[in-house]
């Protein structure tokens, strides 16, 4: 069964219509790619699985409960969420950020070892004690991707991960993301790099126009007729993998 | 000099990245990630952490509690200072017994202005940490976003047109019906998603437009009053206060910096945004109306008693921030005290400064908070924080 699915999802924000008749299923263990070109609806996508935004109609399901039945608490121990625009505002200390994680919790919380266990992971342990805008852009992500982690969510929500890395750094975090669903964790992820979603993600949910356009394994979406049709460009395929070559 | 432009060190072969499917169900599970070196040397600088910690927690109250000492130290020197020249003693005295004149004195005069200078120092402290804290924007302030002007309306029309001789309780409740209004508006303009320099200007438009509003409204009231009235509203006095205005004061202050503390925590997480916050279960909108009506009661209360007194919300959050590791949630309760420590400072200074007592308290907190408004934006803009 899928960790998190949307079924025949409508939503609006205020009279526009961004998602008609969605449905999309992440599954434990894997990494869901959400492509589609911009203002297709794949930020409205993860901000109306986490109850961000309601939905009009339609169905989704959180860890097989009905996201209206999810109280607060509940929900985000279920999800986490990293957005995209993740400035932080005040330098705080890095330790102090990755153990916002452990908010959903409460006060009582004892989650050191949570916080321990998602720093090391993301390879920031060594900054513990400094603060966070002392940091390089790539280790600044991989600290909010360590918060995220801390929650230890089953489902784990990543709005364009790669935007604003250089190379190196797109490719670790893409790693840390991949190392998260061995562990058994739902992954999505939204992505414009059609690179990194062919080679690093088990599936692709494409949207179009506030549709999905279809859900599948990357080399089968991502034929030919269809990044033509969606995207509107023509692909070289390096090893099964994408490269955006021209416009068609 | 090597000719070469670029020399590529050789690095020790790292491991394939995987990508996916590829050799997935034959290695290892990533629960084993590769650990970096620096962990050992984590381990070795075990005992330094330890020392940190303790470091870090002495830190953590030491200031706070040297702040409410400091506090209570110039409130002391306050109660002493004045242009009758009574003895230490007889004041002291005259606090606990009956001693004539220097109990009057002490009891109606110099008590009641130290205890207000605490009261109103800490609501503006407090009620500008949160703000800043609320509104991800180190600029928040009471004074700043319009609030104390509103409040500061709010009680002239009280005052000026008779409601506050039917019950003393209008006087506040009508200034902090006052501050409620505008810091509505500014909660409805942060939700609409406006920008921290929009909100800046919005509040800068809301406090020319009360202060304009009090000069009418004192223009218009029926009986007669002085000018140096209108302008202790604008500007901020402690002088002439009564133990009544502490009494009235006291309690919403106390309350509202109660209800902004109950939202520190939550104020942490808005450091990430909005949407993050949320995510982590913290209901924004519940944490928006707390801070705004803990600050309405704070900062109405406040300058129903001593007028609008400015920058004082703005100074020292932003002194203290670094002190406290940049954590809004630990800067409330210390902004409090250091407010209440500032006000009394500057309501000292004005005294020894002027003892005829033509300085107001809030010339002085403005003539510190101007300047260091400005040379906050120069530093934001330079260090885009």
């Amino acid at each position: 069964m899928s960790a998190l699915s949307l079924s025949h999802v409508r939503a609006a924000y205020d009279a526009r219509m961004v998602l008609d008749d969605a449905s999309a299923q992440f599954l434990r263990g894997k990494v869901t790619g959400i492509v589609g070109p911009n203002g297709a609806g794949k930020t409205t996508l993860l901000r109306v699985a986490l109850g961000l935004l309601p939905h009009e109609s339609g169905d989704v399901q959180v860890l097989e409960r009905s996201l209206k039945d999810c109280s607060r608490e509940w929900l985000a121990r279920s999800i986490a969420y990293l957005p995209q625009e993740s400035a932080v505002q005040w330098p705080m200390l890095v330790n102090r950020i990755v153990a916002l994680g452990r908010l959903p919790y409460g006060p009582r919380d004892g989650g050191a070892a949570a916080i321990a266990d998602a720093m090391a992971r993301c390879d920031v342990s060594q900054f513990e004690s400094r603060r966070l805008n002392e940091l390089s852009a790539g280790e600044r992500a991989r600290v909010l991707l360590a918060r995220a982690l801390a929650t230890q969510a089953p489902i784990l929500l990543v709005d364009e991960p790669a935007a604003h890395l250089d190379p190196a750094h797109q490719l670790q975090l893409m790693e840390l993301l991949r190392a998260e669903a061995a562990r058994g964790v739902a992954v999505a992820i939204t992505l414009h790099d059609l690179s990194l979603a062919s080679r690093f993600c088990d599936e692709i949910v494409v949207l179009r126009n506030g549709h999905v356009a279809g859900q599948g394994a990357p080399e089968e979406v991502l034929s030919d007729a269809a990044l033509a049709q969606v995207f509107g460009i023509a692909a070289k395929r390096l090893d099964g993998n994408i490269v955006p070559w021209s416009r068609v | 000099m090597d000719s070469k432009i670029f020399r590529f060190e050789k690095e020790p072969p790292s491991p394939p990245l995987r990508g996916r499917g590829q050799g997935e169900g034959a290695s290892p599970p990533a629960r084993d990630f590769p650990p970096h070196p620096s962990r050992a040397d984590a381990v070795a600088s075990a005992p330094l952490k330890g020392e940190r910690e303790v470091r870090y927690l002495f830190e953590r109250h030491a200031l706070t509690i040297a702040l409410a000492i400091l506090a209570l130290a110039l409130a002391t020197i306050s109660f002493v200072i004045g242009p009758a020249q009574i003895g230490i003693s007889d004041l002291f005295g005259g606090l606990f017994g009956d001693h004539g004149t220097a109990t009057i004195i002490a009891r109606e005069i110099r008590l009641p202005r130290a205890l207000l200078a605490l009261v109103v120092g800490g609501a503006l402290g407090a009620s500008g940490a949160a703000l800043q804290g609320l509104f991800r924007n180190p600029l928040a302030d009471p004074g700043v976003t319009g609030v104390t002007s509103s409040a500061g309306f709010g009680a002239v029309i009280a005052m000026y047109f008779g409601f506050a001789a039917i019950n003393p309780l209008i006087l506040p409740a009508s200034a902090i019906a006052g501050a409620v209004a505008t810091s509505t508006i500014l909660y409805f303009l942060s939700r609409a998603g406006a920008e921290r320099t929009a909100l800046i200007l919005a509040g800068a438009a809301i406090a020319s437009l009360a202060t304009a509003m009090t000069a009418l409204a004192m223009s218009l009231a029926p009986n007669p009053y002085a000018m140096s009235e209108m302008i202790r509203w604008m500007m901020g006095s402690l002088k002439d206060s009564t133990l009544a205005d502490f009494e009235l004061a006291v309690v919403p202050v106390v309350v509202g910096v109660a209800i902004l503390w109950s939202a520190a925590r939550s104020l942490d997480a808005l450091t990430l945004g909005e949407e993050a916050a949320q995510s982590l279960g913290v209901n924004v909108h519940g944490v928006r109306r707390r801070v705004v009506i803990g600050v309405a009661l704070a900062t109405g209360a406040a300058t129903a008693a001593a007028g609008a007194v400015s920058f004082v919300g703005l100074v020292v959050p932003h002194l203290l921030r670094p002190f406290y590791a940049y954590e809004p949630a630990r800067l409330i309760i210390p902004s409090a005290l250091g407010g209440a420590a500032l006000v009394t400072a500057a309501d000292i200074a004005v005294r020894v400064i002027a003892p005829d007592g033509q300085l107001l308290v809030g010339v002085m907190t403005a003539m510190i908070g101007a300047p260091f408004f400005v040379w906050l934006i120069l530093r934001m803009r330079r260090e885009a924080i």
